[in-house]
């Protein structure tokens, strides 16, 4: 391919449909943004070309509505390495190690084909982790279904579950976090959020921005197929009764491929051959080559006739447009691909340099020797449509008045209620069906803490990880919403006595063009952009999906927050379990007993409604500092911080974790019981301490408001007046509904 | 003890076991690629969990066929010891060095989870650190760890003191309550008949640490250095 050539028009294909507005609109793109596309060409584009376009313009790949809101969130501080805009985040953890992690969706996949669309989903976001050099260490997901009662619900369940194990177990990361909630807006429009943490050298960090002219551009992994084509225009568009057609855009995975592809890639990331290296993902070839090019400042020629083929009859099109998996684009010094081919095929894996670098700012596409596509890099990335969305901010609902919350009639009834509904019932259905113990470093597991805490490999340092968002907070006022969010992700990265570096975002909100939905995104970007900066908790990557609608209904607005911490001596770390009788139960932070949009009201009461509760930041930053001083000098066994349900859900939590009951007593200065017991006031800790005369006093000092509320020991669960419930009866409700769930009859 | 772990591709706890050994031995132990049909004399050779070759086909049933596993063969039958868990289990069992068959879990899901053993035996040199009926906690982590073997091969394994663990319950009763995968009588491993081999599904690999799941694991990697060593 010479130089002198790429300067030619590319030809038409035989069979290529000429373009009409028609082939425009399928492709996604509008009118004005075809207007664009004209202007930058010059020329009408051949079907390469617009396919091109196409994805890369895509919401999913350009963040045409979000970006303007993206930027406002904090993404400094002194130990990040790397903010958003590459494949992950990176922090450093000190001793010369950095944490690498990023959360990703892969909402609309997984309601077509859950199986394939979750399990691609975690591959995905592996990839996207060892892409930067690191060797992934834990996995965790954010899983949000329908209603129960909906006819999908359970297959999608089951589907999701067997796809996230199917594929983390398989490449032996563990599982080692998460969070599942169940909610009727859910029902058309699945979330599927997952989050892959890994553990790099500070110093070999690996980039996707190109360099060195004429260097070679080489192909690894999986054979090239005609699955996933157009993905990331799919993800980009709402669903309608159509959608299920779509299934052929739906990736296949083979977690097995994948493992292979991860040692490769580790093993040549340990010489010096690399330049550049990215991970084919959402529109596959197309972003990867583009995203390295454009962001070296350099021209790419990709020979298409080179790039390993699954089967016959492919076209350029097909090539450029598929999201087959396991796929990775390296750009390597000169005269290094000998070295690398033996690398890739000690591992049976393909190996293929396909192109090269060159200086002329243009994605080039030949195919047998034919120009088919000729593009300019800088104006498809600095003319690439951006919208400012009229947006119209949700208003603070009224807040509720506890006293207008009727009390249970019996107690006991009502925490049985709460800890057997889908959303607090026991996960262990899902995360036993997840190898959360491999590698050997998980100290705290799922339900026995508020975050995971996994060893960093080589040392004493544990890393904390979590995922939070409580949606209904943000559907009634996103600015607190996405406060909450935050705070919630850094208070349970403090429950273990972590300290909490920094967050990944994965905003998941519906149709961005109304009005309302784009009010949602700014709002709960406000609440989150204020609360990174006041709690030191810059966000370092992420990813938006939007278009969670099926016939115009939307999604609950869910900004899921994932969130990295480190303790430098795991030892001193504490989970929720509580395991020994005789320590005291003491409540730190301030309660109210705000009943307005708390489960109590919604699974009790049958009712959705009032002001979420308010989050003061600088209160929930003195309240957690404390927290963690006190679990590092050793003086708390166990934490856990308040969050859905209230007081009498978190303890029962406690209880049931480590297996030992508790008896308590309200405060003489409680609010209403009910209120005092399920009111979800923000910024609060439940700790176990040995002595709590001594805790009381700390606390005082340091101006945290702190009541002894009674003792572990025991098998039941007490609270003085009011209930006395065996464990083994609480355990029983607790843990049943999620596998009777699954397993009755549709 | 000098020990080899094969690695296969798909292989994915031969770090976890090598940092057991490691961790009780002081001494790294060497790690051996699928392709090579020699390598260097060890005291002990470890098969370890994971997916190899995807469990396409049926698991264990490719890496069974691999050149270093013809030399595992060879060494077994010169009585070289031979420890295979979870996918080594499946391994060495479709390499024919132990009898029977591991089929799908009963119900058809993976289960991460922990699980009481009880030891059967103290006379082999995998199990002598334990006390014979002694219960110990490991975790297990496979969705294909369901054992099955015809009537004649159980009544000859049962006869002959093969069965190594049996799954069971916190206080050591052997009933399905502890059965994670509907084995056949509970059997979580088994020996050959000299007692050279052990195939285990469960992973005392990932019990050996206090803070990291529990140390009951440890016991069968002392056990071994101080038969083997």
């Amino acid at each position: 391919m010479t130089i002198a050539k790429e300067k030619n028009p590319p030809v038409k294909l035989p069979n290529e449909p000429t373009i009409t507005p028609q082939i425009v609109a399928e492709h996604g793109l509008a009118p004005d943004e075809y207007e664009r596309l004209l202007k930058i060409m010059g020329r009408t584009p051949t079907m390469v070309e617009l396919g091109i376009f196409s994805a890369m313009w895509s919401e999913h790949c350009s963040y045409k509505s979000s970006k303007v809101w993206l930027k406002k969130l904090p993404t400094r501080a002194p130990w990040v390495i790397q903010g958003p805009g590459e494949n992950a985040g990176v922090i450093d953890i000190g001793d010369g190690q950095a944490a690498v992690f990023k959360m990703e969706s892969h909402n609309h996949p997984s309601y077509i084909e859950p199986y394939q669309g979750a399990a691609t989903g975690v591959g995905g976001i592996l990839r996207d982790v060892f892409t930067m050099g690191a060797r992934p260490v834990a996995n965790l997901n954010a899983l949000r279904f329908g209603d129960p009662a909906h006819p999908k619900t359970r297959h999608l369940v089951s589907g999701v579950v067997a796809g996230i194990g199917g594929y983390g177990n398989c490449m032996g990361i563990p599982t080692v976090g998460g969070e599942t909630n169940f909610h009727a807006a859910y029902n058309g429009n699945i979330l599927v959020n997952a989050m892959t943490v890994g553990i790099a050298p500070t110093d070999r960090i690996f980039y996707a921005a190109a360099a060195g002219i004429g260097n070679p551009l080489v192909y690894v992994g999986s054979k090239t197929g005609r699955d996933g084509i157009h993905g990331a225009t799919m993800s980009s568009t709402e669903f309608n009764e159509d959608s299920e057609s779509k299934r052929p855009t739906v990736q296949v995975g083979d977690p097995f491929v994948e493992k292979l592809l991860l040692e490769a890639c580790l093993e040549l990331m340990a010489t010096d051959a690399i330049v550049a290296i990215q991970d084919m993902g959402a529109a596959g070839l197309t972003s990867s080559s583009f995203e390295m090019a454009a962001k070296g400042g350099l021209g790419v020629i990709v020979e298409l006739d080179k790039v390993p083929m699954r089967e016959t009859g492919m076209n350029p099109y097909e090539l450029m447009l598929s999201e087959s998996q396991e796929r990775m684009l390296i750009v390597l010094k000169p005269g290094r691909e000998e070295m690398a081919r033996r690398i890739f095929e000690k591992w049976e894996l393909d190996f293929a340099v396909i192109g090269h670098l060159t200086d002329t700012e243009r994605m080039v596409l030949s195919w047998h020797g034919e120009v088919v596509a000729n593009i300019p890099i800088p104006p498809l990335v600095t003319e690439a449509p951006m919208y400012e969305r009229p947006w119209t901010l949700t208003p603070l609902p009224a807040v509720l008045d506890a006293a207008k919350v009727p009390a249970p009639q019996d107690h006991k009834a009502a925490l049985l209620r709460l800890m057997g509904c889908p959303d607090l019932a026991s996960k262990a259905w899902i995360w036993k069906q997840y190898d959360h113990l491999i590698m050997g470093n998980t100290a705290i597991r799922p339900q026995d803490g508020d975050a995971a805490l996994v060893r960093v490999p080589g040392g004493h340092k544990g890393l904390a990880m979590t995922s939070d968002c409580t949606p209904r907070y943000v559907q009634a006022h996103p600015e607190t919403g996405g406060r909450q969010a935050v705070a919630e992700a850094w208070r349970n990265i403090t429950a273990t006595g972590a300290r909490p570096l920094a967050v990944t975002d994965n905003m998941n909100f519906g149709n961005p063009t109304k009005p309302e939905i784009m009010g949602q995104f700014a709002g709960a970007i406000m609440g989150m952009a204020e609360a990174c900066a006041a709690l030191d908790f810059p966000v370092v990557s992420g990813n938006v999906s939007l278009y969670n609608e099926t016939e115009g209904r939307p999604i609950l607005p869910t900004p899921t927050i994932g969130a990295v911490g480190v303790i430098e001596d795991i030892a001193k770390a504490v989970g929720s379990r509580l395991t020994q009788a005789g320590l005291a139960l003491v409540l730190l932070g301030e309660t109210t007993g705000w009943l307005g949009q708390s489960l109590y009201l919604r699974e009790i009461c049958g009712r959705e409604e009032g002001a979420p509760p308010p989050v003061d930041l600088a209160v929930e930053r003195r309240n957690g500092d404390f927290v963690r001083g006190e679990i590092l000098a050793g003086r708390i066994a166990a934490c856990h911080d308040l969050s859905d349900g209230g007081l009498l859900v978190g303890l029962a939590e406690m209880c049931l974790a480590g297996g030992t009951g508790a008896s308590v007593k309200l405060p003489a200065t409680a609010t209403a019981a009910h209120a005092f017991l399920y009111g979800e006031d923000q910024g609060r800790y439940l700790v176990a301490t040995d002595d709590g005369a001594a805790l009381l006093a700390a606390a005082a000092a340091a101006g945290v408001p702190a009541a002894l509320l009674g003792y572990a020991g025991g098998q039941a669960l007490a609270v003085e007046g009011l209930l006395a419930l065996p464990l083994g009866q609480l355990r029983a409700v607790h843990e049943a509904w999620l596998p009777d769930y699954m397993n009755s009859a549709a | 003890m000098k020990a080899a772990v094969l690695v296969f591709p798909g292989s994915n706890r031969e770090g976890d076991v090598a940092q057991a050994i490691e961790l009780v031995t002081g001494r790294r132990p060497a790690m051996v690629w699928h392709g090579d049909g020699d390598f260097e004399t060890t005291d002990l050779i470890v098969v370890p969990g994971g997916f190899s070759y995807g469990d396409y086909l049926r698991c264990g049933a490719m890496a069974a066929q691999s050149p270093v596993m013809a030399e595992v063969r060879r060494r077994a039958a010169r009585g070289v010891p031979v420890l295979g868990i979870c996918n080594g289990f499946q391994i060495v069992t479709e390499a024919g060095l132990l009898p029977g068959v591991l089929m799908r879990n009963a119900h058809l899901k993976f289960v991460c989870s922990d699980v009481h053993l009880k030891v059967e035996t103290s006379q082999s040199l995998f199990t002598n650190r334990y006390q014979a009926g002694q219960v110990i906690r490991v975790p297990v982590a496979h969705a294909e760890g369901n054992y099955f073997a015809d009537a004649e091969t159980l009544k000859r394994l049962e006869d002959r003191g093969q069965v190594a663990f049996r799954y069971c319950a916190p206080d050591g009763t052997v009933d399905g309550s502890g059965n994670p995968n509907g084995s056949i009588n509970n059997i979580a491993g088994i020996f050959n008949e000299t007692k050279t081999v052990l195939g285990l599904m469960p992973h005392p690999e990932n019990a050996v640490e206090p803070m990291f799941g529990g140390s009951d694991g440890k016991g069968l990697f002392e056990g071994m250095v101080e038969a083997l060593s």
